[in-house]
């Protein structure tokens, strides 16, 4: 064994994760991971709670997308309580629960974006660490920094309006909704005020749109060659074959475009998908039965949602699919720096709808919740911000949880960011004499395309340090450098 | 201060892991006590942790207190001016308020006087309940808080 350096915490990501890269002596990459360390075990810890607990009680997975486990866990125990597995609601509990939603995936791709990327975009990747942060934008592009926070603010808000309060919401009740959106809400999210109303999102969401494309005219040999890779891609989608983030059937497509999942019902999405673990991670590694454990990994998110997707149904991001799409030759794009544009795309089309469901009727009367026979096992899918997001639960007897089985959207994403981990490694830090700072977060952008979310929902001042190590071939420690 | 400014107790942890939901529960005491007192302007929010959209949020105040659990080497609580920084936090999970407080200067040109309130805590596991010396600290730091809120 070589050099050996590590780099923990990655930043710029939620929670908290770990990369080591092995050199040999000539310097080249022997092998680089991603480790995720921390151990959280939700699955056993809800076991033995009643099943209607789940709404609220997985939203302390993750502190940063709890509507995403909110929904998703609702959405097993809609099939438990005997509403069906997706399209059994009341029109008012599914268009609640889809605005919800649309505003969960509206703040958080934003909060990517303005906060997380768009640094990298705007100074470079080998920048001043110092002014490569969201201080930096604000103080170079002001109205840059202040559109994604009130884009965040505006998609919070819609939260608020439909989950009842911004954390630990209870909008979600098993079988359906618990409120109806009030007048006065529905007038707010609409015409609010100058930077509070749904018209000014959709020009915003167009504007960075715009940004992004004209980055990537002028650079295009950081968007399109940073770390390319074949992948397969899966992801919910509608019936007929539409983008769909909250409901749909399991589609997977190889990294031709080729179907390798057929639009499956995802109640059975155990009969396709199985997870390995490795000793090195806490986190599992799932992949497609049918394909086998080498090559049926696959990658999920905003990239693969428009790989998997034949269309959009809002007509403005309809049309920059189309361009997306087309770019790419029809085919699945496997650049992962491309998960930004589709993200983008995301927030657009998500404030399409946003407008769309403030302008139904159906949000503001008519029956909350759907009742039927219980069943003692049910599963919930939904297309959380970083990808797909699978919740599994059986119940006993007594209505008490007796077996959890949660696939969140960064696990399915482990086995792609290892490899744009490694590729990425390969091509900077190969030969090199000495690890700069720029070459580090060079394997950050990599992961941050992911958009990982690896957060344990706990945070105290003074519990965060950052730091990488650096090793030489005896595994003598010879450099720890700390950053942040 | 009461009658003329607004203010903010803006408190920030996860009460379900113990001693991590200090913050939140300071600023679930002290509403709950402003509204018995009938003191006006004092407003409370919470959350699992700082956001971006906090920047804005408070620029609309005179005062603001961030109070959130503590693993320093501090006695019980510790109360302190908070100075912007514009320092590189490793995650959106760890927003710092100072970072906060320098968005909300550099994005929103507003100068609220902002304090920074450390509870300290002892224990973070997945339970409810707090430790013992943490809810000795609380108390201490309500006490504190209201005395502050009176001057």
């Amino acid at each position: 064994m070589g050099q050996k350096i590590t780099i923990e915490p990655v930043t710029r990501v939620e929670g908290h994760g770990k990369v080591t890269i092995h050199l040999d002596n000539e310097g080249k990459i022997e092998q680089t991971r991603l480790h995720i360390v921390e151990f959280r075990g939700f699955e056993r810890f809800v076991q033995g709670r009643p099943y209607w607990e789940m709404p609220v009680l997985v939203q302390r997975l993750c502190g940063i997308c709890p509507v995403s486990h909110h929904l998703a866990a609702a959405k097993a125990l809609d099939v438990i309580v005997g509403a069906g597995t997706g399209e059994g609601l009341t029109p008012t509990g599914e268009k609640m629960r889809r605005l919800m939603h649309y505003g969960q995936m509206f703040q958080s791709h934003s909060l990517h974006f303005f906060h997380l990327a768009s640094p990298d975009l705007l100074f470079g990747i080998d920048s001043d660490p110092l002014k490569r942060n969201v201080i930096g934008v604000a103080l170079e592009y002001k109205d840059l920094a202040v559109q994604g926070v009130m884009m965040r603010k505006y998609g919070q808000e819609v939260i608020k309006a439909t989950a009842g309060k911004k954390i630990h919401g209870t909008g979600a009740i098993p079988g359906g909704i618990n409120k109806h959106l009030t007048e006065e809400e529905r007038d707010y999210l609409l015409h609010g005020n100058e930077y509070m109303n749904i018209d000014k999102m959709i020009g915003w969401a167009q504007d960075a749109l715009e940004f992004f494309k004209e980055y990537h005219k002028k650079n295009t040999a950081v968007i399109d060659g940073f770390a390319e890779f074949p992948s397969s891609y899966l992801s919910l989608v509608r019936k007929d074959g539409a983008l769909d983030l909250y409901h749909g059937v399991l589609r997977a497509v190889d990294t031709e475009g080729k179907k390798i999942l057929h639009d499956v019902d995802y109640q059975e999405y155990n009969k396709y998908i199985d997870e390995e673990v490795k000793s090195w991670s806490y986190m599992k590694f799932p992949y497609l039965k049918e394909i086998g454990k080498t090559n049926g990994w696959y990658s999920v998110g905003p990239l693969a949602r428009l790989n998997t997707a034949d269309f959009i149904d809002t007509p403005l991001a309809q049309k920059e699919f189309e361009e997306f799409r087309s770019y790419n030759n029809g085919k699945p794009s496997n650049r992962p720096m491309h998960a930004h544009w589709a993200r983008l795309i995301e927030i657009l089309h998500s404030a399409e709808k946003i407008k769309q469901l403030l302008n139904d009727p159906d949000l503001m009367e008519g029956e909350l919740v759907t009742k039927g026979t219980k069943k003692y096992e049910g599963v919930g899918l939904i297309e959380a911000p970083r990808g797909t997001l699978f919740h599994h639960y059986k119940i006993g007897e007594n209505d008490m949880i007796t077996m959890a089985n949660l696939i969140v959207s960064t696990t399915n994403n482990n086995q792609p960011m290892n490899i744009a981990v490694n590729q990425v490694a390969v091509k900077v830090m190969t030969g090199k004499k000495e690890i700069t700072e720029g070459m580090m977060n060079a394997v950050e952008v990599a992961i941050r395309a992911y958009d990982p979310c690896l957060s344990c929902a706990t945070h105290a001042l003074g519990k965060m340090p950052l730091e990488f190590e650096i090793y030489n071939a005896s595994e003598q420690l010879i450099e720890r450098k700390y950053r942040g | 201060m009461t009658s003329e400014k607004r203010i903010l107790i803006y408190g920030y942890g996860n009460p379900g892991r113990q001693d991590d939901g200090l913050g939140v529960l300071l600023a679930e005491r002290i509403e709950k006590w402003a509204a018995e007192e009938g003191l006006k302007g004092i407003v409370t929010d919470s959350n699992y942790q700082l956001n971006l959209e906090d920047a804005e949020a408070i620029s609309g105040y005179d005062t603001v207190i961030f109070a959130d659990a503590s693993q320093e080497d501090i006695a019980d609580y510790l109360f302190s001016p908070l100075v912007p920084s514009a320092s590189v936090e490793f995650t959106m999970h760890a927003v710092s308020p100072a970072f906060i407080l320098h968005l909300c200067h550099e994005a929103f040109n507003r100068f609220p006087d902002t304090y920074l309130l450390h509870i300290k805590g002892y224990s973070w596991e997945f339970m409810n309940n707090m430790t013992p010396p943490a809810k000795i600290n609380l108390e201490k730091a309500v006490e504190f808080v209201k005395a502050f809120l009176k001057s």
